[in-house]
């Protein structure tokens, strides 16, 4: 708190969830609306192309269900990316993170400033930059360490996943009271049991929700890597779009698309949010 | 001077940054610039005004509203950006009428650059809504209890009431929002936008200067959030309310 402040109960607190389902109304009815919703949007652009579509050839949703295994597997390609560069990113990010709370300022400037940096670019760039910059091959010695585009990829989206990484373990150590750590002091545990002992136990409850949201963040930015030529679902879905040659099924495979993602990261923002209640209540 | 440096660096260390010397790509990098700048403050503003309106068909009595509302923000956050553009680039894009261009010729109706606003737009505006919401929730009952009982209309309240606290409450939430728009823009390359991104991209690709322009885009990127967020900052100084402390 600053000086001049009162603590004075002015406003109530305000609390945003990064992504998380809102309470604008009773949550059950509207998730089964929501659902609702987007089913009849999606099963309404089929019909649309199915009606449309010229009665020689195969219906819409033959095609569709044609394709739908094969961006479907595109979509894992994703998945499998998002949970490669998260970890990449959360280990490096972990480090980073620590090194902003430390006492020496060699380590906690040039931490600072990394973090800053990455996470203040656009996540296309920094892909961009890793996929043209990063050399094909890496020769130690008498090994050679083949560099194939998507470990590139995972690597571009691990900078700016790690940068994030890094501001929610500086946030989370922050938001443990001070007297832990003049505890921990009193009772003659060094720097490194402290951290590791005392404030990242609890502090990690509190990094869960952020990190999870950020996964999902990370998970709707792999579609980037279809712009650098890596075959994932986007890009599976306009090689279908494009072998078909079909302008009316355009609607409904984007959406198809669309869903798949949206069914997996509604979840986890639901869970998110439950997580975040759960902790807020303990404190 | 700086043409004059920039030519010798060329020539001395091979570092090609022909967008200093060379005035044909110094115009194509501008231009980039200036489209990326245009598309942020369009995209920034409507993202607004969809936050508004948003929260405020959210806040009426009406069911149906509400539930449209909800759809919306849930369906545009939980989906990746770039599928949404390329679905309305592309599938919605593809269905609209095209128009005759004056010379002969047929142009869409709406441009990529439209398309990337309107996509843009729609997904900032989502989360808006609900940055919006939660401001809104954070100013207490009994103030707008005692405007309603000093005889506000609902409009009024939000007027002159609800919406300065609200707005001033949720601005560093807004700030990491649009500054989340502006490095959103870069996606509008995947559609062809000649904005910044692009400009660099047809550069390198004719100098083979991949290495130069790649540090020069990332370093006009920060510095471009740099400015938002240090505008925003005084901003929120200016406008911070005295005693709160989130």
């Amino acid at each position: 708190m600053k000086a001049g402040a009162t603590d004075l109960p002015v406003l109530k607190p305000f609390r945003a969830a990064p992504i998380a389902p809102s309470g604008l109304a009773a949550p059950a009815l509207l998730s089964a609306g929501l659902v609702a919703g987007t089913a009849i949007v999606f099963a309404a652009s089929l019909a649309v192309a199915q009606a449309s579509g010229p009665a020689a050839r195969d219906g819409a949703v033959t095609i569709l269900w044609r394709w739908a295994p094969l961006i479907f597997q595109g979509f894992l390609f994703n998945l499998l990316i998002s949970f490669l560069s998260m970890a990449l990113g959360t280990a490096v990010g972990v480090l980073f993170g620590i090194g902003q709370v430390s006492p020496s300022a060699a380590l906690r400037k040039p931490a600072w400033a990394a973090t800053q940096f990455f996470r203040n670019a656009p996540w296309l760039v920094l892909l961009f930059y890793a996929m043209f910059l990063l050399p094909f091959e890496i020769r130690l010695g008498p090994v050679t360490i083949a560099f194939p585009a998507w470990i590139k990829a995972i690597i571009g989206l691990a900078l700016p996943v790690a940068a994030n990484v890094s501001e929610i373990v500086r946030g989370g150590i922050r938001s443990i009271p001070s007297g832990q750590w003049e505890s921990a002091e009193a009772l003659a545990f060094t720097r490194r049991q402290t951290m590791w002992m005392i404030i990242l136990p609890q502090a990690f409850k509190r990094m869960i929700p952020p990190w999870m949201n950020l996964y999902a963040i990370l998970t709707m930015a792999t579609t980037l890597i279809s712009v650098v030529g890596i075959q994932d679902g986007l890009t599976v879905t306009r090689a279908a779009l494009v072998a078909e040659s079909r302008p009316e099924l355009m609607l409904p495979m984007y959406l198809l698309l669309l869903l798949m993602f949206f069914a997996y990261c509604y979840p986890i923002a639901r869970l998110t949010m439950a997580l975040e209640r759960r902790f807020n209540v303990k404190g | 001077m700086i043409a004059a440096f920039f030519e010798r660096l060329n020539d001395t260390q091979g570092l090609n940054f022909s967008i200093f010397y060379d005035a044909f790509d110094r115009s194509r990098f501008l231009t980039g610039l200036w489209t990326t700048t245009y598309i942020c403050v369009v995209s920034i503003l409507a993202s607004l005004a969809i936050g508004l309106i948003g929260v405020w068909v959210a806040g009426s009595g009406s069911r149906l509203g509400r539930l449209v509302v909800r759809i919306y923000v849930q369906f545009f956050r939980n989906t990746p950006p770039l599928v949404q553009l390329s679905f309305f680039y592309f599938a919605v894009g593809s269905m609209l009428p095209t128009v005759s261009d004056g010379f002969g010729g047929q142009s869409p109706l709406v441009s990529g650059t439209g398309w990337a606003i309107i996509a843009f737009s729609l997904f900032a505006g989502a989360f808006n809504v609900e940055i919006f919401r939660a401001g809104i929730e954070a100013v207490p009952e009994t103030m707008v209890e005692a405007a309603e009982s000093l005889g506000y209309t609902r409009f009024q309240l939000w007027r002159q009431i609800v919406l300065p606290l609200a707005f001033r409450i949720c601005l560093p939430a807004l700030n990491n929002n649009l500054v989340n728009l502006v490095k959103t823009t870069t996606l509008a390359y995947a559609i062809g936008v000649p904005e910044l991104l692009y400009a660099a991209s047809q550069i390198w690709s004719e100098m083979f200067n991949v290495r130069e322009m790649m540090n020069v885009l990332l370093v006009v990127y920060v510095l471009l959030v740099a400015v938002l967020v240090w505008v925003m900052h005084r901003w929120e100084k200016a406008m911070r309310i005295p005693g709160y402390m989130p």
